[in-house]
């Protein structure tokens, strides 16, 4: 399979008033072309900062120390980092890399049509008539399901209900083809049953149009519905990574044991939820060892000191802790995450 | 059963937004919470949950319909003395731990205020005993009453909101959305620490939330919202083992299951 993307060795750090913030510390991926690959992580793990590397779309204080993101085009092979953010503009966003965010309400401009809203980036893309790039807007108004499409690009903002609003967005992100769709969490502004709708509209944009996707959520349930391959992401690192089916019914990193089991499934009706202790490091510190030794119940001395490697598990799954070395202790699963896994196995008529 | 704690009526809430135009937010809805239980309210943003929970805290005035709480009557036109019962014995956790503390006052004064109001310490010294106790309970320091919410993450000011309604040793806290705002692995710690807290002071919750299956996990019984009216309500098991009316159906089919397989054979 070709990789459409490939991140290799990012390290972004962020100058602020109170000190220098390591952001990212190392983080490689490949996205292979027509997949969905969801980065999961909680508040401040990097996920979003991430991918606004690839999009280019990273705040003036952020300094990207190393790394390079290869994009494949049509023809050739790129790396995003050496081009300046006019030739990204120019070449690369909107065209071939579009970002959709989580609040349709902020990123639409309450000013404007949404006609205008959807047709501004092919006027600036394409050599495109007025009338042609409004028959395309309408296009793609129905292609995101919109009823009324004629009437409706006349429509400010605040005239849509937030679902709309999303789908709007969406046939902006799309208005000239891009390859990649990047996701930051677009559904968590929305109630379920619409949430279900636009998961539902990505995915068959997806089989229609042959687009890669990068999801970026905390929301597991999203992960399971709509991923192929998910990175666990920890303080600006990647800690564990694999297929879907690697990371729901053999999760190897504690960190992904705590995210699996902190969220209830229909079936959960233990006493107490297994939850992580404590809260997520700061990045203004460095930190030393194992950034998640300080929340994980399995820590060993070494975790204090030395920042484990990857460990391989099989070709596609790898997870950064030193439970996996060799010379390890063996660790027993928490009870309610055993009980839970072996549910999931079930229910999935795996055994 | 015994004595319901809260008994709602009838509720009706409904805001005029012009000469013309009136919003109506909840049409009748009536449901009882017992002592000690949980009771869930869910439903899609805009089927008037929240407003519930703002109507019976009498934050709104109602527009109809009555609520007995605590054997009072606290719908209408309240005397002073079922207003300091309401006040003291009804505590609320808001879904913004960040906009629902004042940023200028000490977490101390935040926690304390309710205390200082209702008189309910005689010496500075019981009253700062009885936050730091507080603050203990929900897992931060004593020595944190001297700092103010800024200083603080997510979800440790989602303890202070705790800390704050508990302060008042109610017998029923309104929970709105009190832990969509917080990361995964802070939510698990925020309702492990609610649900402690309600073995140990046999306090009841309303629990208005959007996710289903956190609602399943702590709920006793349900409401399900849908436009302002109570479409069902049962027990926990009833509503997710069995749900009768479509919408409840169509919202229970729409929850995510963290399971890939299964997830993919559902579409």
């Amino acid at each position: 399979m070709e990789n459409i993307l490939s991140v290799q060795n990012l390290d972004i750090t962020f100058r602020t008033n109170a000190g220098k913030v390591h952001a990212i510390r190392g983080v490689d991926f490949d996205l292979p072309a027509g997949k969905t690959l969801a980065l999961v992580g909680e508040s401040g793990s990097g996920k979003s900062v991430t991918m606004k590397a690839v999009a280019g779309l990273l705040d003036d204080n952020a300094t990207i120390n190393s790394g390079k993101i290869f994009y494949r085009g049509d023809d050739k092979v790129v790396d995003l980092l050496t081009l300046s953010k006019r030739e990204l503009r120019r070449t690369i966003n909107g065209q071939h890399i579009a970002m959709i965010f989580q609040d349709p309400m902020t990123s639409l401009d309450p000013t404007m049509q949404i006609g205008a809203q959807i047709t501004e980036a092919m006027f600036l893309h394409k050599k495109i008539s007025a009338s042609e790039a409004k028959s395309r807007a309408i296009e793609l108004l129905k292609l995101v399901g919109i009823n009324d499409a004629e009437k409706r690009i006349k429509n400010y903002p605040h005239q849509l209900s937030g679902g709309q609003r999303q789908r709007v967005v969406i046939a902006i992100a799309l208005s000239c083809e891009p390859r990649i769709l990047i996701c930051d969490e677009p559904t968590t502004a929305l109630d379920v049953t619409i949430q279900a709708r636009i998961l539902d509209l990505i995915q068959d944009l997806q089989a229609r149009l042959g687009l890669s996707v990068i999801f970026i959520t905390h929301d597991l349930g999203v992960v399971a519905r709509v991923a192929d391959f998910v990175k666990v992401m920890y303080a600006g690192k990647i800690v564990e990574a694999g297929t879907v089916d690697e990371i729901f019914f053999d999760p190897r990193h504690p960190y992904t044991w705590g995210l699996l089991s902190a969220m209830p499934d229909l079936e959960t009706n233990d006493d107490r939820l297994y939850s992580i202790p404590g809260s997520p490091p700061n990045l203004l510190h460095e930190p030393q060892g194992d950034a998640f030794a300080a929340r994980n119940q399995f820590a060993m001395k070494i975790d204090e000191r030395v920042e484990p490697p990857m460990f391989q598990i099989s070709e596609t799954h790898f997870a950064a802790t030193w439970l996996l070395h060799p010379d390890a202790p063996k660790v027993e699963l928490p009870e309610q995450l055993r009980a839970r896994l072996a549910r999931a196995r079930k229910a999935a008529n795996l055994t | 059963m015994n004595e319901p704690l809260l008994k709602v009526d009838n509720l009706v809430q409904h805001f005029k937004v012009s000469r013309n135009f009136t919003v109506k937010a909840v049409n009748g809805v009536s449901f009882e919470i017992f002592p000690g239980e949980t009771y869930g309210l869910v439903g899609e943003s805009g089927s008037g949950k929240t407003t519930i929970g703002r109507s019976i805290i009498r934050l709104y005035e109602p527009t109809a319909g009555e609520i007995i709480f605590n054997r009072d009557k606290i719908s209408g036109t309240l005397t002073d003395k079922v207003r300091r019962m309401l006040r003291k014995n009804m505590q609320m956790i808001f879904q913004d731990p960040m906009s629902s503390l004042n940023p200028r006052k000490k977490i101390g004064d935040i926690i304390g205020e309710g205390l200082d109001i209702h008189g309910l310490y005689s010496t500075r010294k019981e009253r700062n005993r009885i936050i730091g106790e507080m603050l203990e309970k929900v897992g931060l320091s004593p020595a944190h009453a001297e700092r103010y919410p800024h200083q603080f993450s997510g979800g440790q000011r989602q303890r202070v909101g705790i800390a704050r309604a508990l302060v008042m040793k109610p017998k029923l806290i309104i929970a709105d959305e009190c832990i969509s705002a917080l990361d995964v692995s802070i939510q698990a710690q925020v309702v492990n620490l609610m649900k402690d807290i309600q073995a140990e002071t046999g306090c009841a919750y309303l629990f208005i939330a959007h996710d289903l299956s956190m609602v399943k996990y702590i709920s006793d019984r349900i409401g399900v919202l849908h436009l302002g009216n109570l479409v069902e309500t049962g027990t926990t098991q009833e509503i997710f083992s069995n749900p009768q009316h479509p919408y409840t159906q169509s919202l229970l089919a729409a929850v995510p299951i963290p399971n890939p397989r299964v997830e993919r054979h559902r579409h």
